[in-house]
């Protein structure tokens, strides 16, 4: 629903169209460990419902953008963060409760964790924080999040094994499958595919596709073709600078206003 | 590349030199270790041949008799295993409670480095000097006399930075990637130790704690300015009372007691790390049963 539409507003980066609400809103954001800026002065805004691609090469601050939205800056010595980010148009550095804004936030990072604990309370682990006790309730909560992370074949029948055993691959999954158990408004998605095989990428990627008529989806990513594939607009990171925000597929076929953009897309760079 | 080459598995000189090198290292490391236990198998031998002909279950369970000639070292075991439970009762909650704050909660500033320098510094006092500071705050001050409670108070200050120091070590062992997927889901510091740092590091923390508090049932002057006797005919009735104590009962036999057989300080002695060890033991056991229950 929203990609045939975001076309119609191709035009705009920054404010978005009084007709898309924005989900996120990032103002003027700069972020700075110590004395090294890892983001500059960044303005852009996600859309409701839409699947938000970031690309960019290493060292161009988008993890470290990821970790400003849900607040873990906290955790992280020396990380300093400066400008705006507005969350379902609360701004996230008044926020009295944290907690509240990252639970509404799932993220999954690059390198899967599964928790010392067995797969299905892995699962329930959120559901539980949130004071779910019923244990009809939760069943019913882990075989959605595991089915919905295209897992629940392969783990049915050891849900009470250690989830850190499992391969790394499906331990991604878990942690997806963890994160879909927090019933996130803000789905965040951070080189998922690092650790997992081909086919399960593209398994993935459905079920991305599929989620995006109820959460909204930030995907960074290193494969820009994975960008093309699944997001409707797209962000293009370079040194802590957003070069560009556009529609995707004007960026993959050339409409960019900015001559970086395409090399980065046709894999000319440095 | 599609031919193989006929000499690529055979031993070069650098890879023969290099597994030369290697068993002489492992050999050293050997001797080493070997070197490590002898003085363990000794001191064992000696106290099994010299002592062992003292232990009976008369020895155990009796009190000494004839300015502690003949009898046994029941009031000395049974004080020991006082000192030491009330020592454990008394620093393992406030050493792991304050070990869970510095590691889990406290930044990293100058204050907090402060107090873990302090640790590591009160760790390295000489029992001694805690043994006159239990001797001025407990005895004296808060008027508790020389009594169970004066010595395991002393006994657990004396432990107290142990404690910090292995129940740190086992948190610090839990990946902090563990704790950050957790915070990401909105938990907060406590639902996050609870959930998943503590299952993780609870069988460390407990062996830890207990190995090292168990080392305390072989000091002396910590307890014997606070709560230890040489000799009483009554067995301790609450932690007011004094005791005898098996290290204290030890130093007095082997040197204070003239004409006194050769066998009886060797069997106090043998008595004492047999305790110690038994300590360890349901520690370890205790381990391996928890280990059973939740693998990771
Ligand atoms: N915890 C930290 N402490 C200090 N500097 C950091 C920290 N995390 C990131 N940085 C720095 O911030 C800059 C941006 O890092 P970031 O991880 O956000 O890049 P990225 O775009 O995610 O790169 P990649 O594609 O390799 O994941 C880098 O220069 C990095 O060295
Ligand atoms: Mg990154």
């Amino acid at each position: 629903m929203v990609s045939s539409g975001a076309a119609a507003v191709a035009s705009d980066t920054g404010a978005p169209a009084d007709n898309f609400p924005s989900k996120l809103e990032i103002r003027n954001l700069t972020i700075r460990y110590g004395h090294t800026v890892a983001l500059r002065g960044v303005n852009l805004a996600v859309r409701e419902h839409e699947i938000f691609g970031i690309i960019g090469p290493a060292n161009a601050g988008k993890t470290s953008l990821l970790k400003a939205i849900n607040r873990m800056d906290v955790f992280t010595s020396g990380m300093k963060v400066d400008g705006e980010i507005r969350f379902n148009g609360r701004d996230t550095s008044r926020l009295s409760n944290v907690y509240a804004l990252r639970s509404r936030i799932g993220v999954v990072f690059p390198l899967p964790v599964g928790l010392p604990m067995t797969v299905y309370d892995n699962v329930a682990l959120s559901p539980r924080l949130r004071g779910i006790k019923s244990k009809a309730d939760l069943d019913v909560i882990v075989q959605r999040c595991l089915t919905r992370a295209a897992l629940w074949d392969e783990v049915k029948d050891r849900l009470h094994a250690l989830g850190s055993l499992l391969s790394g691959g499906q331990q991604q999954r878990l942690t997806i499958a963890r994160a879909l158990s927090q019933e996130p408004d803000l789905l965040m998605l951070d080189e998922f595919s690092i650790a997992v095989d081909p086919v399960t990428t593209m398994r993935i990627e459905d079920v991305l596709k599929e989620l995006r008529q109820e959460v909204t989806i930030l995907l960074v990513t290193n494969l820009v073709q994975q960008a093309r594939r699944l997001a409707d607009r797209t962000a293009f990171f370079l040194n802590g600078e957003c070069v560009e925000v556009g529609v995707t597929e004007d960026l993959f076929t050339g409409e960019v206003k900015d001559q970086r953009t395409r090399d980065y897309v046709e894999g000319r760079f440095g | 590349m599609a031919t193989a080459n006929p000499t690529m598995f055979q031993a070069s000189d650098l890879n023969q030199h290099n597994e030369r090198v290697q068993r002489r290292y492992q050999l050293l490391f050997g001797l080493m270790t070997l070197l490590l236990i002898t003085p363990v198998l000794l001191i064992l031998g000696t106290l099994v041949v010299k002592g062992g002909g003292a232990i009976s279950w008369e020895f155990l369970l009796t009190a000494p008799t004839d300015g502690m000639r003949t009898g046994g070292v029941f009031p000395a075991l049974l004080g020991t295993i006082w000192l030491v439970t009330v020592a454990l009762l008394l620093s393992v909650p406030i050493g792991v409670f304050a070990a869970i704050y510095l590691s889990e909660y406290a930044g990293d500033n100058w204050f907090t480095r402060m107090i873990n320098l302090a640790i590591i510094n009160l760790a390295g006092v000489p029992s001694i000097v805690h043994a006159l500071f239990g001797l001025g705050a407990f005895v004296l001050f808060f008027r508790f006399g020389t009594s169970i409670l004066a010595a395991s108070l002393t006994l657990a200050v004396m432990t107290m930075p142990v404690v910090i120091v292995a129940t740190r070590e086992s948190l610090q062992a839990v990946p902090q990637a563990f704790r950050e997927a957790c915070w990401n889901m909105g938990a907060t510091r406590w639902q996050t130790i609870r959930r998943v740092v503590l299952p993780n590091s609870i069988t460390g923390i407990l062996t830890g704690v207990i190995l090292e508090v168990s080392r305390t049932a072989g000091e002396t002057a910590p307890i014997m300015f606070t709560g230890a006797v040489f000799f009483t005919p009554f067995l301790p009735q609450s932690v007011f009372d004094q005791t005898m104590a098996l290290s204290l009962h030890l130093f007095v036999a082997a040197t204070q007691v003239p004409g006194m057989a050769e066998e009886i300080p060797f069997g106090v002695a043998l008595v004492l790390i047999a305790l110690v060890l038994t300590m360890n033991s349901v520690s370890i056991a205790f381990r391996m049963w928890l280990r059973g229950k939740k693998k990771w």
